[in-house]
């Protein structure tokens, strides 16, 4: 390579980080910049109004995981963090698999239709998008409450004879979660069961595969970067959820995103909250490095 | 058609505008200022309002304190006051600029938390105690047993505010302490108990107004303008004054040191501080004003509500709920946490 040659490649490299620095600039300062914010705010002191003092203390990382007992000062696991921890996870993980339950049929169902038609399946799966997810949580509840729809619906046609308990009940959070992230599962599911060549089941077939086989031993793999996607899509905002435990979990049925809010509000603890914060920022990057050792895992396969 | 209606749509926006000649940024909790008073202060001084709300005084109070907020008026409660004026957000008010200012009710005109009202006017007050829907629970409801202790008929359909201090205050009342104790032996016995009733409880809700009124839940601890509303659309609904102890509250407008619009913001406290339309607010959020001569303005249904007219009995049982700091905030915290869990 001759030095000017050399000499061109280095000014296109230049060129090249020059025009990347506006977004390099937007994400220091809108993305980076404030979590530099939160980890220093979490080894800090809480202020008595809110807000904190500008002295150092492990206090907010300490009580994340241990508790000082407020009478009998004796240490001991923060058992009511954990609690929501493990809600948190747990309501994740089986929002997660119910959508894909629900979410898997659907998007096979769209991608068999013939090539014509799916664009209007897919527009009904998006339709959800177009109202506010705040009002579509008001509108579960009103069809789930006790003088609501469904118990209204049920009374009438004798099949009970006092309401159903149905409001603030896990089983509502569940419902009104999966209802909420179903078409983030079917929309990466529907993407990768599309370019799916029909004519590899007939071969399954033709080779006396059973149906189940067929499923296990063809489809599924076919469709994995879809499932793993899909449940990456849908378990990581799950676990920061903040509308639907609040409005149909009834307060009662507290997950990290309400508990972060209370140490910012009412508890006037900001370095908990900020230690709290970033536990859940962990979490959701390891299930991002599962997703993308699942990537690549797949490439190394293929 | 389509297109001149919205050129009309859009002539009128700016006709509205052109008229305005000013602006006036009021911070205030949800669903609690009157539009047709509102709208009246508007057309009088040919001022626009814009209302802005929020759900709890920690909230108010971290995004004024954050700066730069645009408000000009704010309507914090009584123990927040003081925090305001401590740190250095609010200015103290040129009285002379008030007129109306001699018709605060002599009862609001020294509190504790502003001596002779040079920081803040009155808002609204009230209490907290209980709304129960006597159908399905015929007892006492004069009691915080209604959610400390929940009797058979209410359990699985009892609701607590998710208020921190107002709860807090009725559980520590409840156990023969004073708001925000620090007394080791109450809170174990207000934490014990606390978490003794939370599996008979349904919920931890708000909106206790919509709730009681379409029987959702039979009973929550409630504050007596929001049981006034659910009781005007369920007769089945009353209000209870806890015999052990309620809280008593007060918001009161305070005016921000950074406010951009003094001169509308002081027209504005005055207006309010006039009878007949601090009558208007009481109108619509169904709370008392403290206003001496508003009670004349008062719809008629005011007069007599059994949730503003306290009962001899339990005059003197009511305590002002303040803001807990050091040890009683600790308490509290730890097991508010614990509840929420």
């Amino acid at each position: 390579m001759s030095a000017a040659e050399q000499a061109q490649r280095a000014k296109t490299t230049r060129n090249a980080w020059l025009l990347v620095i506006p977004a390099l600039v937007v994400l220091m300062a809108a993305a980076i910049g404030p979590l530099v914010l939160v980890l220093i705010y979490s080894f800090l002191t809480p202020g008595d109004y809110g807000n904190v003092v500008w002295s150092f203390s492990l206090d907010g990382w300490q009580k994340v995981v241990v508790e000082r007992d407020i009478f009998d000062d004796s240490l001991h696991l923060a058992e009511a963090h954990l609690t929501i921890f493990w809600r948190s996870v747990s309501l994740s993980l089986v929002t997660t698999i119910l959508s894909f339950f629900a979410g898997f049929p659907t998007a096979w169902f769209i991608a068999t239709r013939p090539a014509n038609q799916r664009a209007f399946w897919l527009f009904l799966i998006t339709l959800p998008f177009w109202t506010n997810l705040l009002i579509r949580t008001f509108a579960i509840n009103q069809i789930i409450r006790n003088e609501g729809l469904l118990n209204t619906i049920l009374l009438h046609l004798g099949v009970i004879s006092a309401p159903l308990q149905m409001t603030y009940t896990e089983g509502a959070l569940l419902i009104g979660m999966v209802y909420v992230y179903l078409p983030l599962m079917v929309l990466p599911l529907y993407a990768s069961l599309e370019r799916f060549d029909l004519r590899l089941l007939e071969a399954a077939y033709d080779l006396y595969a059973s149906r189940w086989q067929v499923l296990m031993r063809v489809v599924l793999p076919i469709a994995r970067p879809g499932i793993v996607a899909g449940s990456i899509l849908v378990f990581v905002p799950c676990l920061g959820a903040y509308v639907t435990p609040r409005i149909l979990g009834g307060g009662k049925l507290m997950m990290l995103g309400n508990f972060i809010e209370l140490q910012f509000g009412q508890g006037r603890n900001w370095p908990l909250g900020a230690a709290i914060s970033i536990v859940l920022l962990v979490i959701v990057m390891a299930a991002l490095l599962v997703y993308v050792r699942a990537i690549n895992g797949e490439k190394r396969d293929g | 058609m389509k297109k001149l209606l919205a050129a009309s749509a859009m002539l009128l926006c700016s006709a509205t505008l052109a008229a305005a000649e000013g602006e006036l940024f009021l911070y205030n909790w949800g669903n609690y200022t009157s539009p047709d008073l509102i709208k009246k202060f508007e057309e009088t001084y040919k001022v626009k309002v814009t209302i802005t709300d929020f759900d709890s005084n920690d909230t108010a109070l971290a995004k004024v304190e954050a700066g730069a907020s645009g408000f000009d008026l704010v309507v914090p409660s009584a123990g927040f006051v003081g925090i305001y004026a401590e740190k250095g957000l609010i200015q103290k008010l040129d009285l002379a600029r008030l007129p109306n200012h001699k018709n605060i009710d002599p009862q609001w005109m020294d509190v504790a938390w502003d001596k002779g009202r040079e920081w803040s006017i009155p808002w609204q007050w009230g209490s907290t105690g209980m709304s129960v829907n006597t159908k399905v629970y015929g007892g006492d409801i004069n009691t915080s047993a209604i959610f400390m202790n929940p009797p058979p008929e209410l359990e699985g359909k009892i609701n607590v505010i998710p208020e921190m201090g107002d709860v807090m205050a009725l559980a520590t009342m409840y156990e023969g302490g004073t708001v925000c104790s620090d007394d080791p032996a109450i809170m174990k016995k207000v934490r014990d108990d606390l978490l003794a009733a939370k599996p008979k409880w349904l919920s931890m809700d708000y909106s206790t107004v919509e709730k009681m009124t379409n029987n959702d839940y039979a009973a929550t601890v409630d504050w007596n303008g929001s049981a006034m509303r659910a009781r005007l659309g369920n007769k089945d609904v009353a209000y209870g004054y806890p015999k052990e102890g309620y809280g008593l509250w007060m918001d009161n407008v305070v005016l921000l040191k950074d406010a951009k619009n003094v001169d509308n913001a002081y027209l504005f406290m005055d207006f309010i501080m006039q009878p007949e339309n601090a009558a208007m607010l009481s109108a619509f959020a169904r709370y008392a004003n403290g206003i001496a001569g508003s009670e004349a303005f008062l719809p008629e249904d005011m007069k007599t509500a059994p949730e503003l007219i306290t009962p001899a009995e339990f005059a003197d049982k009511g305590q002002f709920v303040t803001i807990c700091t050091g040890k009683a905030l600790d308490y509290q915290n730890a097991i508010w946490t614990e509840l929420q869990k």
